[in-house]
C-alpha cells in the first residue's frame, strides 16, 4: 500500500524524465506526455478510492520511522487534490498537442510540464514541512522555466516579476521552518501537531504562524501579495497560463489550510489564534474585492481572468477563516471547483485568440456567430465562475455563505455576494466584447482555417472539464461529502496523527 | 580569453579536477563527499575549460547535451529509489550487496546508485545553465 | 556564539532589504543571495550551537561514540543552499536574457507585460539595443 502515497510523484517524473530524453521529437514527446497524464490521473482516481474506503494512508520514505523520517500522507483532501491535479495534467496535455509548437517545445516544455505536476503532487502528498519546502521549491523552477517558454518579451518581462517575489516568498517561508524547527525539533507535521501545544512562547509561535501566512500569502496571491499574479500570468503559452492558474495558486491555499488547521490551531496558539483568525478574514474580504475591481479595469481576458484568481483565492481564505467545519467544506469545495473552472476559462481564451488573432476585448469579436458551440462552453465555466445555479460555482458559494451566516459574520457574507455581482459584470463583459459584437476587422478576420485536428485538441478537453462542472452542479452531493469528510480530518486531525505516528500517539 | 599558460595549465589541472570529483563521489559514500559536492568540481572543470578554450570546445568535450546528462541522472536517482520495492520495502529504502573480490569485500548499495545520479543530475544542469549564461545569441 | 549568529543575521538582513529596495534587478537578486544565507544561519541557530565532534560514526560503530553536533539542521541547510543555488543560477540566467530582450534592468521600466495606460515606461516599448552592447 505505501507504493500508492508515492506514486503521483514518481508517474510525473518519469514522464518528465522521459519527456526529456525525447527532447529533439516533438511526436515522441506528447505520446510521452498524454501517457504520463493519463497514468497520473487513473492512478489518482485509485488512491482517491482507497483513501475513501480505507482512510488515511501513510508510508515513510527510505523506512526510516516517522518523525525521524519524510512521512508521505494521503487523507481525503490530499486525495482530492491528487486527483484534480491528474484531471487538469491531462487536459492541459491534451490540449498542447495543439497548443505548443516547435519552439516552445524545444525550451523543455513537456518535460517541464510533468515535472510541475510532480512538485504538486509532492506537495500535496507530503507530510513533513521541510518536504513541503522542497516541493515547492521543485514546482517553482519548473514554473520559472514554463513562463519563459518560447521567448517571448513580455514573458521575460513577466517572469523577472514573478521569480523575484516567488523567491522572496520561499526564503520566507525556509526562514519559518527554521524557527519551527528550534522552538519544536521535529519537522513531521503529524508530530508538529503535538509538539506545538507543548511551546511556552506562544508569542514566538503566533511570529512564526504569520511568516508562515506571509509566505503562503505570497504564493497563493493573496491581498496585498498578489501582484506577481497580474504581472505574469497572460504572458506565457495558454497551456501554461491554464495550468499555472489551475495549480499554483491553489497549493499556497492548501498549504494554508494544512499549516493553519494541523500546527497552529487554537489549541496551540491559544488566544493568538483570534486575531490572526480576524487578519485572515480581512486578508479573504480585501483579496475579494480587489481582486473583482482589478478585472474591472482590464479589456485583455487574460489579465481580466488572472485578476478574478485572485478574486475567488479570497473565497477560499474565508473558508479557512471563519474556521468552522461548513467554512472548511466550503473552502475544499471552492478550491476542487475553481481548479476545473479556472483552468477552463484560460483554454477558451487560448481558442478565442487562435481564431479572432488577438486577447485585447477591443480587437475582437463575433464568435458567437462563428462559433456557437464555443460559446457555450465559454457560458459554462464563466457563469459557474459568477455561481450561476445549478453550476458548481453556486454550491460552492452556497456554503460558503451558509457557513458565514452561522457565525453572524455578516459583513464577509455581504463582501462574498457583492463581489459574485461584479463577477457576473466581469464575465459578461468578456461574453459582450468577444462573443456578442461583431468583428472589428469584419466577419472575414475570424479565422475558420484552424485545422480539424487541432480544433478537436484544442475543444476536447474544454468540453470535458465544463461537462465536469455541470455534473458537479447538477450531482453535487457525492463532491459535498468528499468536502465534509476531507474538512471533518482537518478539523480533527487524530486520524492523520495516528495514520503517521501509529496507534501509541 | 585566449593565454597560452591558461590553456596548457587548463589541460592538467581539468583533468586533476575530474579525476578528484570521481574521487568525492566514492568517498562521499561514508565521509564528507559526496555526489553534489563531486559534480560541482567536475563543473568547475568544465567552467576553466569554457574560459580557457571557449563553449563551443566543452560542448564538443562532453561529446552529449548537458540536458541529456541531467535527464539521465534523474533516472538513474529514480530507479536507485525504486528498486527498493522489488525487496517489498518503501521507496529509497537502501539495499545493499556485498560480494567478494579476490578476498575484499566490496559493499554496493542503492545509496551510491542514488549519489551517482545525483552527481549526473547536478553535473548536466549546471553545464546547462552556466553554458547558457556563456553563449550569446548571434 | 547566539549573539554572534544573531548579529550576522541582523547585518546580512539589513544588507538584503537595502540592496532589495533596489530598482536594479542585479541588485535585488544580490539582496536575495544574502537573504537566503540569512535563512540559512537562522536554521543552523535553531540547531543550537554546541561544541561537539561532526555527526560522523566511526568505523566498526553503529552510533557515535561521543556526544555530536545535531546533523539534521545541517542536512536541512545543505538542501537549502543546493535549492537556492538552482534557483538564483536560474534567476541569473533569466535577469540576463531579460537585460538582451528588453535592453534594462530597471524594474520601473519593466512594463511590456503591463504597458501603463499614462505612456510612463515608454522606453522599453522601443526595440532592445542591447544585443550591440553584449557583443
Amino acid at each position: 500500500m505505501s507504493w500508492l502515497t508515492v506514486l503521483p510523484i514518481l508517474i510525473p517524473l518519469t514522464t518528465a524524465v522521459f519527456a526529456a530524453l525525447a527532447w529533439q521529437n516533438l511526436p515522441a514527446q506528447r505520446v510521452i506526455g498524454l501517457i504520463g497524464a493519463t497514468a497520473l490521473f487513473v492512478l489518482s482516481v485509485v488512491l482517491m478510492v482507497v483513501v475513501w474506503q480505507d482512510g488515511v494512508l501513510a508510508a515513510q520514505m527510505g523506512a526510516w520511522p516517522a518523525p525521524f523520517g519524510i512521512t508521505l500522507v494521503v487523507d481525503n483532501l490530499s486525495a482530492a487534490m491528487v486527483v484534480i491535479t491528474g484531471i487538469t495534467g491531462l487536459a492541459v496535455a491534451v490540449y498542447s498537442i495543439a497548443d505548443i509548437g516547435r519552439v516552445e517545445a524545444n525550451a523543455g516544455f513537456h518535460p517541464m510540464l510533468h515535472f510541475l505536476l510532480a512538485g504538486v503532487s509532492g506537495a500535496f502528498v507530503t507530510g513533513d514541512i521541510f518536504n513541503l519546502y522542497v516541493w515547492f521549491e521543485v514546482m517553482l523552477i519548473a514554473s520559472f522555466a514554463l513562463l519563459v517558454v518560447g521567448g517571448g518579451r513580455a514573458q521575460f518581462d513577466g517572469a523577472v516579476k514573478y521569480v523575484a517575489l516567488n523567491l522572496f516568498s520561499t526564503v520566507m517561508f525556509l526562514s519559518a521552518v527554521g524557527l519551527l524547527y528550534g522552538m519544536t525539533g521535529t519537522l513531521n507535521l503529524a508530530d508538529l501537531h503535538m509538539k506545538v501545544r507543548e511551546v511556552e512562547n506562544t508569542g514566538l509561535l503566533a511570529a512564526v504562524a504569520v511568516m508562515f501566512l506571509v509566505a503562503f500569502g505570497i504564493k497563493s496571491a493573496v491581498f496585498p501579495l498578489f501582484f506577481w499574479l497580474p504581472a505574469s500570468y497572460h504572458t506565457p503559452p495558454v497551456a501554461v497560463s491554464a495550468i499555472f492558474s489551475a495549480l499554483l495558486t491553489k497549493v499556497g491555499v492548501y498549504a494554508l489550510i494544512r499549516v493553519f488547521t494541523l500546527v497552529f490551531s487554537p489549541e496551540a496558539l491559544g488566544e493568538a489564534f483570534d486575531w490572526i483568525q480576524t487578519l485572515l478574514l480581512w486578508i479573504a474580504a480585501l483579496t475579494m474585492i480587489t481582486g473583482v475591481l482589478g478585472a474591472a479595469a482590464q479589456t485583455e481576458i487574460r489579465r481580466i481572468l488572472s485578476f478574478h484568481i485572485i478574486s475567488q483565492i479570497g473565497y477560499m481564505i474565508m473558508g479557512l477563516a471563519l474556521y468552522t467545519a461548513l467554512g472548511i467544506v466550503g473552502a475544499v469545495f471552492y478550491i476542487l471547483h475553481h481548479i476545473i473552472v479556472k483552468a477552463n476559462l484560460f483554454l477558451v481564451s487560448g481558442v478565442a485568440n487562435r481564431l479572432t488573432g488577438s486577447y485585447d476585448l477591443k480587437k475582437i469579436g463575433g464568435l458567437y456567430k462563428s462559433k456557437p458551440f464555443l460559446a457555450v462552453l465559454f457560458l459554462i465555466p464563466a457563469f459557474s465562475l459568477a455561481g450561476f445555479p445549478p453550476l458548481s460555482g453556486f454550491w460552492a458559494k452556497y456554503v460558503l455563505i451558509k457557513a458565514g451566516l452561522e457565525v453572524d459574520a455578516y459583513w464577509i457574507v455581504a463582501a462574498a455576494l457583492v463581489v459574485g455581482l461584479l463577477t457576473i459584470f466581469s464575465m459578461t463583459k468578456i461574453w459582450a466584447e468577444a462573443f456578442w459584437k461583431p468583428h472589428p476587422g469584419g466577419d472575414g478576420a475570424i479565422a475558420v482555417t484552424v485545422d480539424r485536428g487541432a480544433m478537436l485538441a484544442l475543444t476536447l478537453p474544454i468540453a470535458a472539464l465544463a461537462l465536469i462542472t455541470v455534473a458537479i452542479g447538477l450531482y453535487a452531493e457525492p463532491l459535498l461529502s468528499l468536502a465534509e469528510r476531507a474538512a471533518g480530518e482537518l478539523m480533527d486531525p487524530a486520524a492523520y496523527v495516528r495514520a503517521v505516528l501509529g496507534a501509541g500517539a | 580569453m585566449d593565454s597560452l599558460i591558461l590553456r596548457t595549465a587548463t589541460r592538467l589541472i581539468v583533468a586533476l579536477m575530474l579525476i578528484f570529483s570521481l574521487f568525492l563521489l566514492w568517498r562521499g559514500h561514508n565521509l564528507p563527499g559526496g555526489g553534489f559536492i563531486g559534480s560541482l568540481v567536475a563543473a568547475t572543470a568544465f567552467a576553466l575549460y569554457a574560459m580557457a578554450c571557449g563553449p563551443a570546445a566543452v560542448r564538443a568535450a562532453l561529446r552529449v547535451d548537458p540536458r541529456l546528462i541531467a535527464s539521465v541522472g534523474l533516472l538513474i536517482a529514480m530507479v536507485a529509489g525504486v528498486l527498493a520495492v522489488f525487496a517489498g520495502d518503501p521507496f529509497l529504502t537502501g539495499l545493499w550487496s556485498k560480494p567478494e573480490i579476490g578476498g575484499a569485500v566490496l559493499p554496493l548499495g542503492t545509496p551510491l546508485l542514488f549519489d551517482i545520479g545525483v552527481y549526473l543530475t547536478v553535473l548536466g544542469a549546471v553545464l546547462s545553465i552556466m553554458l547558457a549564461l556563456e553563449e550569446r545569441e548571434d | 556564539m547566539d549573539a554572534l549568529l544573531a548579529l550576522t543575521v541582523g547585518v546580512l538582513v539589513s544588507g538584503a532589504v537595502y540592496l532589495m529596495l533596489s530598482r536594479h534587478l542585479v541588485r535585488f537578486l544580490f539582496g536575495l543571495i544574502l537573504l537566503s544565507n540569512a535563512a540559512n544561519l537562522v536554521i543552523f541557530a535553531s540547531g543550537r550551537t554546541t561544541l561537539a565532534l561532526p555527526p560522523l560514526v566511526p568505523d566498526g560503530l553503529e552510533a557515535p561514540a561521543v556526544t555530536v553536533a545535531n546533523a539534521l539542521p545541517q542536512a536541512l541547510i545543505l538542501t537549502a543552499i543546493v535549492i537556492g543555488f538552482g534557483l538564483l543560477a536560474f534567476a541569473m540566467v533569466l535577469a540576463y536574457r531579460a537585460y538582451q530582450s528588453l535592453g534594462t534592468v530597471d524594474t520601473d521600466a519593466m512594463r511590456v507585460a503591463e504597458p501603463d495606460v499614462n505612456g510612463a515606461g515608454e522606453a522599453a516599448e522601443e526595440p532592445a539595443p542591447a544585443r550591440s552592447e553584449a557583443a
